[in-house]
């Protein structure tokens, strides 16, 4: 008997091969994806009440963004060689084009959205401030000065265009990485055409519950009043998406039941067993149930500010919890069974490897770092004269 | 007439002489040329495994772990041993990949038989097809291969493998899997597994190879690939495989 194997294993698949790194890899992904719709929910869609989040959303986002290559790289056998992924890329393979679509979204449109955003407060600061720091915004003009109520306006139409390609972009970039599990036809757990869609929703939930919770932190950070029709708007849509999330999850589910193929045996007893916690209890009960509840009370009750505002920390952190729980059930679920249907294995987080405990929770740490240097660097709620600008350029 | 021990020393160094220069000059025209260049075109590599034939003793797998430095723990070729009761799930062990063989079954009334596993050399393979650079490969003679100077260590490919015949090397961090010897076929030998199997239970076989036995192999028997379900167009061929193994 091998510890730690129940049943058969082929012998290879004793040891997993994709470990707690991965699982943050699609988690911080969406995180990016998510964000990025709220704050495209302002822009083209012009749902106005969400302005306040606008900036933090995106934010939100690159910090995430810059930091969701990381896992992977450090999950790498070869992290030097990781650049032929770019120079040889195999077109075949989803993950090579996946690092296309990433660069795409870095690029084009996430970095030039907030440019175009940012651009007249860069141009202000940069003629304002003194030092290393006038040095820093001289450099972030890139050398375009002009602000102009013409030039604002030309930037609101560029940012415009760029917010509608991103949407197609925020989606393709998570739902990519559902693919990226889905077309896995040698593993029942990931083998769903469903996949990319829950991957995408489920992001979206994450990343708007994300943005919610820092904006409320960052309120009571710089002592500012809440702005609650914007946290009642942005609960709304996150109890939208987070309906289609856990409709099309259970839709999975139970298509999965009802038609019990030769691997649902295996899935069901795994859990039943050593995904009984992280999946029953943590993804579907905590994570699901009671946010789904506190987020529809919410929409069909009156409650007071106060109460909501509970419900809504409540309700985004234990999605947040949910989703986290959800990337580990598919990625480490999907290794705990043999791909001959007829054992199990386990899987323990090792604490100061390089694939360990330590490193993931850095990682998770990092983003919230680049956070705060770009709320730092580019701040989120500029002044009222600036707001009131940015407003008639607008117009 | 008397040859003194003086001749003798004389002819043995003669010869000693002789043979030093042959030996040389062998060096230098890089001796007996192969007497024919392997042509990767000419050949489309698999192989054949008479279940009935394969007896669990786990010489395979000892010869290809001492041929291909396989490292411990990890294993590009073994042994399973099923045990098939009517109406239950089947009881299947594979200690130490069946490197020191199986301990005796303690079972009379069940259908036993043994499997010997390796890469299928699949024509689609899902390794291939997911490889983010293109490190995994079918070579032009049909064998899967991973170029380790090229491996990312991703492990993609191990995740796409429907039949867990990859690993990652634990100590060059690159995927590693069987090569079908193909430091040796393409010398003319066959796989260490092949030639180490006592009762010729695995067999290399060449498809393009008209006078292969393969062809008549194909055609006088009852054959299946391993999950003939995933379209893989795999290249290892069993001979009377049961239903029950995965």
């Amino acid at each position: 008997m091998i510890p730690g194997v129940d049943g058969f294993m082929y012998p290879n698949e004793v040891e997993l091969q994709w470990s707690l790194l991965i699982v943050l890899y699609p988690y911080i992904t969406g995180l990016v994806a998510g964000a990025f719709i709220l704050a495209s929910l302002e822009r083209v869609f012009k749902v106005e009440a969400v302005r306040p989040t606008y900036r933090l959303a995106l934010l939100t986002a690159l910090a995430f963004l810059l930091v969701a290559p990381l896992p992977l790289q450090l999950h790498l056998g070869h992290p030097e060689r990781s650049i032929e992924m770019y120079l040889t890329p195999h077109r075949s393979s989803a993950m090579a084009m996946f690092g296309f679509v990433y660069l795409w979204y870095l690029t084009v449109v996430l970095l030039l959205e907030i440019w175009l955003e940012y651009r007249a407060d860069i141009v202000r600061m940069a003629q304002t401030t003194t030092g290393l720091t006038r040095l820093v915004y001289k450099v972030l003009t890139l050398g375009s000065e002009n602000v102009s109520t013409a030039a604002r306006i030309i930037d609101d139409k560029v940012g415009y265009t760029v917010t509608v390609i991103g949407i197609p972009s925020a989606f393709l970039l998570h739902g990519y990485v559902g693919f990226i599990f889905g077309s896995i036809k040698a593993n029942p757990w990931w083998s769903s055409p469903l996949m990319p869609i829950v991957f995408l929703f489920s992001a979206m939930s994450s990343g708007i519950a994300a943005v919610l919770l820092l904006y409320m932190l960052s309120m009571q950070v710089k002592k500012r009043p809440i702005d609650m029709p914007c946290l009642d708007t942005v609960a709304r849509y996150l109890f939208y998406c987070f309906v289609i999330d856990f409709t099309l999850e259970m839709l999975d589910l139970i298509h999965r039941t009802y038609e019990a193929d030769e691997s649902f045996r295996s899935l069901d007893f795994m859990v039943h067993t050593r995904l009984f916690f992280s999946q029953v209890i943590l993804q579907i009960c905590l994570g699901t149930l009671v946010p789904l509840a506190l987020l529809a009370a919410t929409q069909l009750f009156k409650f007071g500010a106060l109460a909501r505002r509970a419900m809504y920390i409540t309700a985004g952190s234990l999605i947040m919890i949910g989703i986290f729980a959800m990337r580990w059930n598919v990625v480490i679920g999907g290794q705990l069974f043999s791909k001959s249907f007829l054992g199990y294995t386990t899987y323990k987080v090792a604490f100061a490897t390089r694939e360990g405990l330590v490193p993931a929770i850095a990682l998770m740490l990092l983003p919230f770092a680049i956070f705060l240097l770009l709320v730092k660097l580019l701040p989120p709620w500029p002044e009222r004269e600036v707001v009131d600008a940015a407003g008639e350029g607008r117009a | 007439m008397d040859i003194t021990r003086r001749d003798l020393i004389g002819i043995g160094t003669k010869l000693l002489v002789l043979g030093s220069v042959g030996a040389t000059l062998e060096q230098i025209t890089g001796a007996a040329p192969p007497s024919e260049a392997y042509q990767m075109a000419d050949h489309w590599w698999g192989m054949i495994i008479d279940i009935d034939k394969c007896i669990g003793c786990g010489n395979c797998v000892r010869a290809c772990s001492k041929e291909n430095n396989v490292p411990q723990g990890y294993y590009r070729t073994w042994v399973e041993r099923y045990e098939v009761e009517e109406g239950k799930q089947p009881r299947v062990e594979s200690p130490n990949g069946a490197m020191d063989g199986f301990p005796p079954s303690t079972r009379t009334d069940v259908k036993s038989f043994f499997v010997p596993k390796l890469c299928n050399h699949c024509a689609d393979s899902p390794c291939v097809q997911v490889c983010p650079v293109g490190a995994t490969f079918v070579s032009p003679d049909g064998v899967v291969l991973v170029d380790e100077s090229y491996c990312l260590g991703c492990r993609y490919c191990v995740q796409a493998c429907p039949y867990g015949c990859r690993y990652l090397h634990p100590a060059k961090d690159t995927v590693d899997k069987c090569t079908l010897c193909y430091h040796r076929i393409t010398q003319g030998l066959t796989t260490a597994c092949c030639e180490n199997c006592p009762t010729g239970a695995r067999q290399l076989v060449d498809f393009k190879n008209p006078h292969d036995p393969v062809h008549a192999f194909l055609r006088d028997n009852k054959v299946e690939v391993l999950k003939p379900y995933m379209a893989t167009q795999a290249k290892v061929y069993y001979k009377d495989l049961d239903g029950s193994v995965r």
